[in-house]
């Protein structure tokens, strides 16, 4: 639906009208397929490992391929059975950076025996599938999640405050800590808040688009309009700085300026967004002793080299990447444990890097690729615009946090700590993003479907125009 | 919808194209600098995660290494630390490397690109080869006898195979052991600070990085120098050179330590070791001819390499003529290393040829297969034939009947000089006793080795330090293990 069309059809009924097309094929066998590679491979590198570090086959290792065999077998029959138009290459590309992330985690594990982190990883990634089937089932239709766009702003809001309450981790108050457990609400929270901003602009996006105040050439919308959105990523973006998270708030602020523009199709709010990220880091950089710290050990990342410190975390990291070249060190036989804390969650892209060099690294941002590529892809061939705008800020949560914590430990932007989709160690961040897996699926199940009849019961847009 | 939805994965793209583009830049065109940087323990990591390769001498290695478990894994260990410390050097995770474990470090520790399989194989797998081998050629029972023979006294011995440079003993003493510098704990930060303090500088190697004043052994060169000039024709002819010898230009008188000196002949004269004639004849001679013979020798060389650099050994080649005076019997600027005067011994008794020392013999990969033969300089004419027999003439003169004799050895032909130098304020320092000295088959003419010793011995009464007293019998027990 181009945007012509789209103000055209200002007030028509909620489902657009996507233009006839031939059915597409279901694809299900070569998605059996693929998840038999992402698996296969997975368990060649848990047995690389080993290798590596001139041990036998590792002892865990059928148990392993098996375990994660059997997690994406449950999950291809969950959508072969639930949702048999979705996308063959989301599924398996989503377990195979599981797979491998859990690879990266044991094999990290092996640099400090006291303290492994692989076997809670392997029950996160257990929760997160088991919460994709969950999804993949119970979700029929992802226009439900309209309805509960608002009890998603709230609960958003309150699984980011909740963490205020509990002590800071290095700096920053992201954890609820219980029960031995630690949970990121603040992961969560994120689905849920693209979850209300794709359903409040897709009911919102004419009034946006076509009504307020002239400024020159540049329409301003109607402040009733953007002010709840306004108001609770304010709120969001306030809280993440009390928390000290300031990558998170970074995202938000991403994923909303994204969809505003895909909402309206207007690209000042491009220029919009930029200016007041732009604004926005310039003064957090400056007021902010963490964050300035970050800038300038951005800035000059071998400070403490030359101040007799020795490097500090990022010339590390770049130490990693750079020992890696093309081909890497080969899985295990890396020094990426000389980074020290956070190697298996911020800086585990360090590892990957030096172990296997700039082609695994080109191999791996190449599935990050795909994995974003096909949630646009469904968001495009979608009729209706909650679905669409839900499917790019899903898409686009994975691809500006690959970006963000990538950049970071290469040295092209500050580092922000973010956990890499999948591959870092983070259950809540493993889970998530099932559950973001999950929704793509859906929609692509939707958008790949042969035409279904309009459906009486579909849900309204709260407040949409009528 | 559809267009923003393009532009927004075309942005994603971008995103990720920019990453690839950084981590090019990363991974490739800065990584040189990135692992070179000091801060970046993975060179050394790697280094040592795998046992260095060994020195060996006279084909066994005096070298092993230990595992020790820790991050930098492999340490290096020394069968006979404080014999062969001067050659070997040691190998330290704190303190690097020194001599042959600095000069082949890329062999021992298999970063040289001659022990790849391909070239760029290191680049492209990140990882080392084992460590090479390398082959000295230290004489073991030479190196044994001039460690005895020095037991413990402040001094060096550096022997030489005269034909082909062969460095066969090279012995520092008081030395240390390189063991207690291998690893990287307290105790070997704690041996370096002790070492490094000590009055007796165990860590300086005497044959190489020390020089002395080489005092009447330095005559050979002198001697060379008359004769090649011309100065003197006939070694037997009396020279008729005033005693005592008034410094040219001053009120300084200089004397002999034994009378016979004024109708000597140079060969008289250099068994008696009379000074008025030496310091006359380098005079006689002129500082260019003094200066040109020194060097031919090696004296004032910057660039000797064994392959470890050797001190530069001195021969002033600006003073008047009574500093040069003093220079030609060994006084004055002249010093010289205990290996420059083994040198000098070998060029004697290899003919007037000069061979550079070496201390590598070959250089071969873990398997055996030779990487590289040592380097071998050149052999340089430092005097024609004919003087060079007439110096030997005189040096077994000087066994035969003179102050060398505790280094004959019976059935070979030995040939020496002794020295005694002063040296400090106005000679107030303990003198250092020094003998230069060659063997040869008496039937083939082949020289066997030259052995260069000095005794810096701050124990014994002066009177009782002469080169033949002190220094000459160790030269003997040198000689005589090497023609075992």
């Amino acid at each position: 639906m181009t945007a012509p069309a789209a103000k055209r059809a200002a007030g028509a009924h909620p489902e657009g009208t996507p233009p006839p097309s031939p059915p597409l094929p279901k694809r299900r066998g070569i998605e059996l397929a693929l998840l038999m590679g992402a698996v296969l491979l997975s368990a060649c590198g848990y047995v690389v490992v080993g290798f590596a570090r001139a041990h036998p086959v590792p002892s865990g290792a059928a148990g392993y391929g098996a375990g994660l065999g059997g997690l994406a077998l449950l999950a291809h029959l969950a959508v072969r059975l639930r949702a048999p138009y979705a996308d063959p290459l989301l599924l398996p590309t989503a377990v195979l950076l599981n797979g491998l992330g859990l690879v990266l985690i044991f094999r990290l594990d092996l640099e400090t025996p006291a303290d492994p982190a692989a076997p809670a990883q392997l029950v996160w990634s257990t929760v997160g599938v088991g919460l994709f089937i969950a999804v993949v089932v119970l979700l029929r239709d992802h226009r439900t999640l309209q309805r509960y766009a608002d009890g998603c702003a709230a609960l958003a809001l309150l699984l980011m405050v909740v963490p205020i309450f509990f002590p800071a981790v290095n700096g920053a108050r992201i954890w609820i800590r219980a029960a031995g457990f630690s949970i990121q609400p603040g992961e969560f929270a994120k689905v849920l808040i693209t979850v209300f901003f794709a359903a409040y602009l897709a009911a919102n996006r004419n009034a946006l688009a076509h009504t307020g105040q002239s400024v020159g050439r540049l329409r301003l919308p109607a402040g009733q309009v953007l002010g709840p959105v306004v108001t609770i990523w304010l709120i969001s973006v306030g809280v993440l700085v009390l928390e000290r998270d300031l990558g998170t708030s970074l995202l938000f602020f991403g994923i909303f300026v994204v969809l505003l523009y895909v909402a309206t199709g207007r690209t000042g709010w491009i220029a919009v967004g930029v200016l007041l990220a732009a604004a926005g880091s310039a003064a957090v950089g400056t007021l902010e002793p963490h964050v300035h710290g970050r800038v300038q050990d951005w800035l000059h990342p071998f400070a403490g080299i030359t101040a007799g410190r020795g490097p500090g975390q990022l010339a590390q990291s770049l130490f990693a990447f750079a020992a890696g070249g093309l081909f890497g060190t080969g899985l295990g036989q890396g020094h990426s444990y000389l980074i020290g804390f956070a190697q298996k969650s911020d800086f585990i892209l360090a590892t990957w890097g030096e172990e296997l060099g700039l082609a695994g690294l080109t191999a791996l941002l190449v599935l990050y690729a795909l994995l974003v590529g096909r949630g646009y892809q469904a968001a495009h061939g979608l009729g209706d615009p909650f679905g669409s705008l839900l499917a790019v800020g899903l898409a686009a949560l994975p691809a500006l946090q690959v970006f963000v914590i990538a950049g970071g430990v290469t040295g092209l932007i500050p580092l922000t700590g973010m956990a890499l989709p999948f591959l870092a160690q983070g259950g809540s961040s493993v889970v998530t993003n099932w559950i973001i897996v999950a929704l793509l699926v859906r929609i692509s199940d939707r958008a790949r479907a042969p035409r279904p009849a309009p459906d009486p019961a579909a849900p309204t847009a709260p407040g949409g125009a009528r | 919808m559809t267009r923003a939805i393009r532009h927004t994965a075309a942005f994603s793209f971008l995103l990720l194209v920019a990453l690839l583009v950084n981590a090019v830049r990363v991974q490739l065109i800065e990584a040189d600098g990135y692992n070179a940087n000091p801060a970046n323990r993975r060179a050394s990591i790697v280094r040592y995660a795998q046992p260095r390769g060994t020195v060996d001498v006279g084909g066994s290695p005096v070298t092993g290494s230990r595992d020790s478990g820790g991050r930098l894994r492999y340490e290096r260990t020394y069968t006979e630390g404080p014999l062969y410390a001067p050659v070997t050097g040691f190998s330290s995770q704190l303190y690097g490397t020194s001599l042959i474990e600095h000069a082949e470090d890329g062999i021992l520790a298999g970063t040289d690109g001659r022990l790849a399989l391909f070239p760029g194989w290191g680049r492209l797998t990140g990882a080392l080869r084992p460590g090479g081998r390398v082959e000295t050629t230290i004489n073991p029972a030479m190196q044994r006898a001039a460690y005895r023979g020095l037991d413990g006294r402040k001094g060096a011995v550096a022997a030489v195979e005269p034909r082909t440079g062969r460095v066969l003993a090279l012995v520092s003493s008081p030395s240390y052991d390189p063991n207690e510098l291998s690893g990287n704990g307290a105790s070997v930060s704690d041996a370096w600070r002790r070492l490094n303090r000590s009055e007796r500088q165990p860590m300086l190697n005497r044959a190489l990085r020390q020089t002395y004043p080489p005092g009447s052994v330095f005559k050979v060169v002198t001697a060379t120098a008359a004769l090649e000039s011309g100065r003197v024709r006939d070694i037997d002819a009396p020279l008729d050179l005033p005693d005592p010898y008034t410094l040219p230009g001053t009120h300084t008188s200089l004397g002999n330590p034994a009378p016979g000196c004024e109708h000597a002949s140079l060969k008289e004269a250099f068994r008696l070791s009379c000074n008025t004639v030496f310091a006359r004849l380098g005079v006689d001679v002129g500082l260019r001819e003094m200066a040109g013979t020194a060097e031919r020798f090696g004296f004032n060389d910057r660039g000797l390499r064994i392959p470890s650099p050797v001190v530069r050994s001195t021969f002033d080649t600006r003073m008047d003529p009574a500093q040069l005076a003093l220079s030609s019997i060994g006084q004055y600027d002249t010093a010289a290393t205990p290996l420059q005067m083994a040198m000098v011994a070998a060029a004697v008794a290899n003919d007037g040829q000069l061979t550079p020392p070496h201390l590598v013999d070959k250089v071969t990969d873990a398997g055996g297969v030779l990487v590289a033969a040592g380097e071998r300089r050149p052999t340089q004419e430092v005097m024609n034939p004919a003087t060079a027999e007439q110096l030997q003439e005189m040096m077994t003169e000087v066994v035969a009947h003179g102050s060398g004799r505790p280094a004959a050895i019976d059935g070979f032909t030995v040939g020496g000089k002794t020295g005694t130098a002063q040296h400090g304020e106005r000679n107030e320092g303990m003198p250092y006793a020094w003998f230069v000295s060659w063997v040869r088959n008496k039937d083939n003419h082949e020289p066997v080795a030259a052995v260069a010793v000095v005794v810096e011995d701050a124990e014994a009464e002066r009177e009782d330090i002469s080169g033949g007293g002190s220094a000459g019998p160790i030269a003997r027990a040198v000689m005589a293990a090497g023609l075992r």
